[in-house]
């Protein structure tokens, strides 16, 4: 049992939590770290008008240094909210804060690596480790759409079921799709079965992403069951409301695949990134 | 007959087994009459492997018959064992249907029993009672004859029974052990709750027993059933395999054939099985005709003993769960110590007495344990009408302190809900957070903290010793136990609280002798959940006062009703009304279950009339109501869209329990990602399981209420915890400890299903393993399939306890759901500060 030395300052910090305004990762705290990334970056971009380089702009000049360092250290930083979203305990932090300071900064490395460049791009690892970063960067602006636009969509069309409970609703249609396509005839019944034996998460990636199941067999059995006797308006009825069930947990796949595709190529390409940054330092300073 | 025994023992559980076992050992003729044919049936009911708990842990047990905790099998095997190795006289299936005594009637003494019926109306019904020797008929016809009865029988009750003509014939049953023993049957269920509705499952689930199954449904709707359950049943009906019969009653039995009254008139039917499941009747009724009397008609009372557990009815004891007493080694203490009091053991001290001498041993003076009690009992006012058994039954939730002059004995702002008694010195109350130097004294006998008991909110003001001061901490439980005892408390509590919550409402300016008037013609009025308290345009001049619960206040703007603001306990309304005369400018309703203080506009006139201060500050605060008023109403004109939206969102709330929440988890679904971050940083800040349910639960406009739990200002988990396990933290976080028995009553209690009951899991490997080697199942909670196989990996099963949301009490920075959402989705918010305008309209995007 947790020691339930609560007191003071955890009741200050209830009251705060409780007091505080209801606002997204994006305004978090009246935009604080879009106002610091804005700041590191006009602070580079002047630097860089301002501070005269010999013989030319470049990554291995002083100031070249320090750019470089900061998008380093930024990088890793910015890598490392993998672990802390995973590691929640101990320290008193936010991870909406942590995921606001690592879009805004995230996007700052824009300004802050492509400065570090000098515009110097070539057919090498330096180049690599920066058109890496710039993908990483892309796919993150992805994410950050993704994750603005698509929550709404996602809560719409759960329509306050839960993933277990759409697939016990197709269970439950499925029962009684089931007995109630006994009297049908042969073709018919075999549409049945086919589209009952289909495996409702079939169709592969393409079709998560889009929506689309040209190879539905529900969608063929509806189409081939008529509406001929009341047997089969029972099961055509009930073969709608399959459609519809399975278009609910199709959406809802659409959707949460949308929220995260992203990820599989962000992730990656991050720790390519890495791979390439270290590559990158370790022949700057063997060719000192 | 076999002539008379010295004891018969009713009730073969716990508490009945172990009086047996004493009774035989000491050689006193004996009988222990069971009502089916095995010992202890509620723990022989109990599921199959469940593992039974032995708490408190400090209590010795003091029983011829051994417990501890274990396996249901482990120990109905051991106690089976013992009660013949003793040669208990056990009587099976023995149901006692009356106990009477067959003495001379003893002068005086008459029962009277309260009748209530259905429609309010009370009859009362007088016994005289008669000496022993009892005579207790049974069931079956026989009777046996004691010198004494002790009554074992738990607070099961019996299963209710069919009341139409036939009722009685043998195919009417009661209960169903196997549905897999009946083939080709017409069987009728009667009872639509989740038992009716599993039996008529489980009858008609195999097509090969080719069982006509039909339920009976007195409406059309299942209300008191499990959604889950309502929903198979109507598949089932669909598909055919049993049928529904709604809109239908019985009204006849006949063997063969039952005949129904139905929306369509009769209809007789053919029927070779009759199972009603039609709910249980507590023991009350039957244990009141046995000359018992309770301390009050309240539904949670218990009956009056002696500190001998003797009741009103001379040779008639109560021990056990009957008596107050749920957990089974209290039981087992007292079915020993009761058989030593019939035998003439006079000296024997109960099992918890180092229990209490551990309460007195840091308080000043040498006294006994006896002359301590005795001390509160006569130095508290609201203790003087307990007897010693009650004042020590007591005295076990309770806590007896001493506090040296200005040590603080609870702070403003602090939960609490318990209750403080001063045996000797006083106290003072800090009743202007501002300037700490003004107090309120409050003299010794009296009572503090009265507030938060009642309201369930934190404490109103600090409150320090003025002197060396001796106080008795009363917990909740205690003191609701108290008042159902003992009315003259209950009296007094409710008189001290309206008048210390009259002083708080309009600050400091007033005096005990100003607001007597006031309280003298103030009354307690509860209020149903959803009750109109106030109507909008009604001439009625009362002041209400939130005593517990609160209230929602909304005006017709339009056609529709608009929501204007959340008051909480302790705020009060209908002031406007009585200081300009007008009829009532907005609609005041009850969001959960309330009571309210009604006091007289006139008196509350006069008192004003008498105060200019006060009048001044309620014309303030009127002034402020009207200004949020004026603002929707402003709002309404230019934003009609957003301000219906808003009460929409806020009624939704309320309808979903914000009223009585203290702290809710609530998610904006158009931030919310679906990454389950939330339950996965919760499983992951507790043992590995999480206590939340991000998914389930309501959602209106986007915002959605997850199962999760709200932490209500009066829980009702903690309406019926044997081991009172569930307590109130220093975080205001309602949490359960490690005396939890896992015996479930809490889940069933919560209207939220916020609890759930799990062992908790073997413990993972390392994040750092996770993701360099993939060991283990990774953050989260673990697979019910990975639990499951590490668990069996272990030497000693784990108990299944109850678990839920702790507020993340004792961890830094707060609740781990909040603190791990990426985007902001998840926020948890207190009702009185999130049921605002700009908080519901608000964007956060």
């Amino acid at each position: 049992m947790a020691t339930r030395a609560g007191g003071a300052k955890r009741f200050s910090q209830d009251e705060k939590r409780r007091d505080s305004d209801h606002v997204s990762f994006l305004r978090h705290r009246g935009f604080r770290w879009l106002w610091i990334a804005l700041a590191l970056s006009g602070v580079s971009l002047l630097g860089y008008a301002l501070i005269d380089q010999q013989p030319r702009p470049n990554g291995g000049s002083w100031y070249g240094y320090t750019l470089g360092t900061i998008g380093l250290g930024l990088i890793i930083w910015l890598s490392l909210l993998g672990v802390r979203k995973r590691r929640i305990n101990p320290g008193a932090w936010s991870l909406k804060a942590w995921t606001s300071a690592h879009v805004y900064l995230g996007l700052s490395l824009v300004v802050v690596g492509t400065l570090h460049t000098g515009f110097q791009i070539g057919w090498n690892v330096h180049t690599l480790a920066y058109v890496l970063m710039l993908l990483v960067i892309a796919t993150g602006i992805y994410g950050v759409i993704a994750y603005a636009t698509l929550p709404a969509s996602l809560s719409a069309n759960r329509k306050e079921m839960t993933r277990a409970q759409m697939l016990d609703a197709l269970t439950a249609i499925d029962r009684q799709l089931e007995s109630a396509a006994q009297p049908l005839g042969r073709d018919q019944a075999d549409l049945v079965i086919a589209a009952l034996a289909q495996d409702s998460f079939a169709g592969g990636a393409i079709s998560r992403i889009t929506g689309r199941y040209p190879r539905c067999a529900t969608a063929r059995a509806l189409a081939g069951v008529g509406e001929a006797s009341d047997a089969a308006a029972r099961v055509h009825t009930l073969l709608a409301k399959r459609a519809e069930q399975l278009a609910q947990i199709r959406g809802a796949l659409r959707i949460r695949a949308l929220l995260e595709i992203w990820l599989f190529i962000h992730i990656p390409l991050t720790i390519a990134l890495i791979a390439a940054l270290i590559a990158h330092v370790v022949s700057v300073f063997f060719y000192w | 007959m076999s002539g008379t025994f010295k004891v018969a023992i009713i009730g073969s559980g716990p508490a009945g087994l172990s009086a047996a076992a004493r009774a035989a050992a000491l050689g006193l003729s004996h009988v222990l009459l069971e009502k089916t044919d095995h010992l202890s049936d509620t723990i022989y009911k109990y599921q199959k492997g469940k593992h039974v708990m032995a708490t408190p842990s400090n209590l010795v047990l003091r029983s011829d018959v051994d417990f501890e905790a274990g396996k249901r099998e482990t120990i109905l095997g051991v106690w089976d064992e013992q009660i013949e190795g003793h040669n208990v006289n056990v009587k099976y299936h023995a149901e006692a249907k009356a106990i009477r005594g067959t003495g001379d009637a003893i002068p005086g003494s008459v029962q009277q029993i309260v009748m209530r019926a259905r429609d309010g109306t009370r009859t009362v019904k007088e016994i005289q009672r008669h000496a022993p020797p009892y005579a207790i008929e049974l069931t079956n016809g026989e009777t046996v004859m004691a010198e004494n009865v002790i009554l074992a029988i738990g607070t099961q009750g019996n299963p209710n029974r069919m009341r139409c003509p036939g009722a009685d014939l043998p195919h009417v049953q009661y209960q169903l052990d196997d549905p897999a023993e009946y083939v080709d049957e017409h069987i009728i269920i009667v009872g639509t709750g989740d038992a009716g509705i599993e039996n008529a499952r489980g009858l008609a689930e195999d097509p090969a027993q080719r069982n006509t199954v039909s339920i009976l449904n007195r409406g059309t709707e299942f209300p008191t059933a499990k959604d889950a359950n309502v929903k198979a049943l109507m598949a089932d009906h669909e598909a055919g395999k049993l049928m529904i019969r709604t809109e239908s009653e019985t009204k006849s039995i006949e063997p063969g054939f039952i005949t129904l009254t139905t929306r369509d008139g009769e209809l007789r039917i053919p029927c070779d099985r009759i199972i009603a499941r039609i709910g249980s009747a507590p023991p009350r009724m039957f244990v009141e005709e046995c000359g018992i009397e309770f301390s009050s008609e309240d539904r949670t009372a218990f009956p009056k003993l002696s500190p001998v557990f003797e009741s009103t009815a001379p040779g008639i004891f109560v021990i056990g769960a009957l008596a107050g007493y749920p957990l089974i080694k209290h039981c087992m203490n007292q079915g020993h110590d009761v058989i030593e009091f019939i035998n003439g053991n006079t000296e024997l001290k109960p099992a918890d007495e180092p229990i209490i001498v551990e309460k007195f041993k840091d308080l000043p003076g040498s006294r006994s344990t006896d002359e301590w009690l005795e001390f509160l009992r006569t130095n508290v006012s609201i203790l003087n009408g307990m007897n010693p058994l009650q004042m020590r039954e007591f005295m076990l939730d309770s806590t007896a302190r001493h506090f040296r002059p200005g040590e603080v004995i609870f702070e403003r702002n602090a939960p609490g809900s318990s209750l403080f008694g001063i045996a000797s010195g006083s106290v003072a109350v800090e009743v202007n957070p501002a300037d700490p130097s003004i107090t309120i004294p409050i003299e010794a006998g009296s009572i503090f903290g009265e507030v938060g008991l009642i309201s369930g909110r934190r404490r109103g003001a600090t409150i320090r010793a003025a002197e060396d001061t001796i106080v008795v901490e009363i917990s909740r439980l205690a003191a609701l136990k108290l008042q159902s005892q003992v009315p003259a408390a209950k009296k007094a509590i409710e008189r001290i609280s309206i008048e210390r919550q009259l002083l708080q409402m309009f600050g400091s300016g007033l005096t005990r002798e100003d607001v007597a008037p006031l309280v003298d013609s103030a009354k307690v009025e509860e209020k149903r959940a959803g009750e109109i308290v106030v109507t909008e345009g009604a001439d009625d001049k009362d002041v209400f006062i939130v005593r517990r619960g609160s209230m929602i206040v909304e005006k017709a703007i339009g056609t529709r009703p608009v929501f204007l603001s959340y008051l909480p306990a302790g705020s009060y309304f209908g002031e406007m009304a009585v200081i300009d005369g007008s009829s009532r400018t907005a609609t005041v309703k009850t969001a959960i279950k309330s009571e309210v203080i009604r006091l007289p506009g006139e008196g509350f006139l006069e008192l004003l009339e008498r105060n200019p201060a006060l009048r001044e500050r309620a014309l303030k605060d009127m002034a402020g109501r009207r200004a949020t008023t004026t603002f929707i109403e402003s709002r309404k004109d230019e934003f009609s869209g957003a301000v219906d939206l808003y009460s929409e969102t806020a009624q939704f709330l309320v309808d979903n329990g914000i009223g009585e929440a203290t702290d809710v988890l609530l998610i904006d679904e158009k931030l919310c990602i679906g990454c389950d971050n939330c339950e996965k940083a919760c499983a992951d800040s507790h043992d590995g399981l999480s206590r939340l349910d991000r998914e389930a639960g309501r959602t209106y406009a986007h915002l959605h209420v997850p199962t999760s739990c709200r932490h209500c200002e009066h829980p009702h988990c903690m309406a019926d915890c044997p081991p009172n396990a569930i307590k109130r933290g220093p975080d205001g976080e309602v949490f359960i400890d490690e005396t939890c028995i896992g015996c479930g009553n809490c889940q069933r209690n919560c209207p939220y299903g916020v609890i759930r009951m799990d062992a908790k899991p073997p413990k993972k490997p390392s994040l750092l393993e996770w993701m360099l080697f993939g060991s283990g199942p990774g953050p989260g909670e673990a697979p019910y399939g990975w639990r499951k196989k590490e668990a069996e990996k272990e030497a000693t099963p784990k108990a299944k306890l109850a678990i839920k949301c702790d507020m993340c009490s004792g961890i830094d920075g707060g609740p781990a759901c909040v603190r791990a959402c990426p985007t902001g989705a998840a926020i948890r918010v207190a009702p009185d500060k999130f049921l605002t305008f700009t908080k519901l309209a608000e964007d956060a995007e």
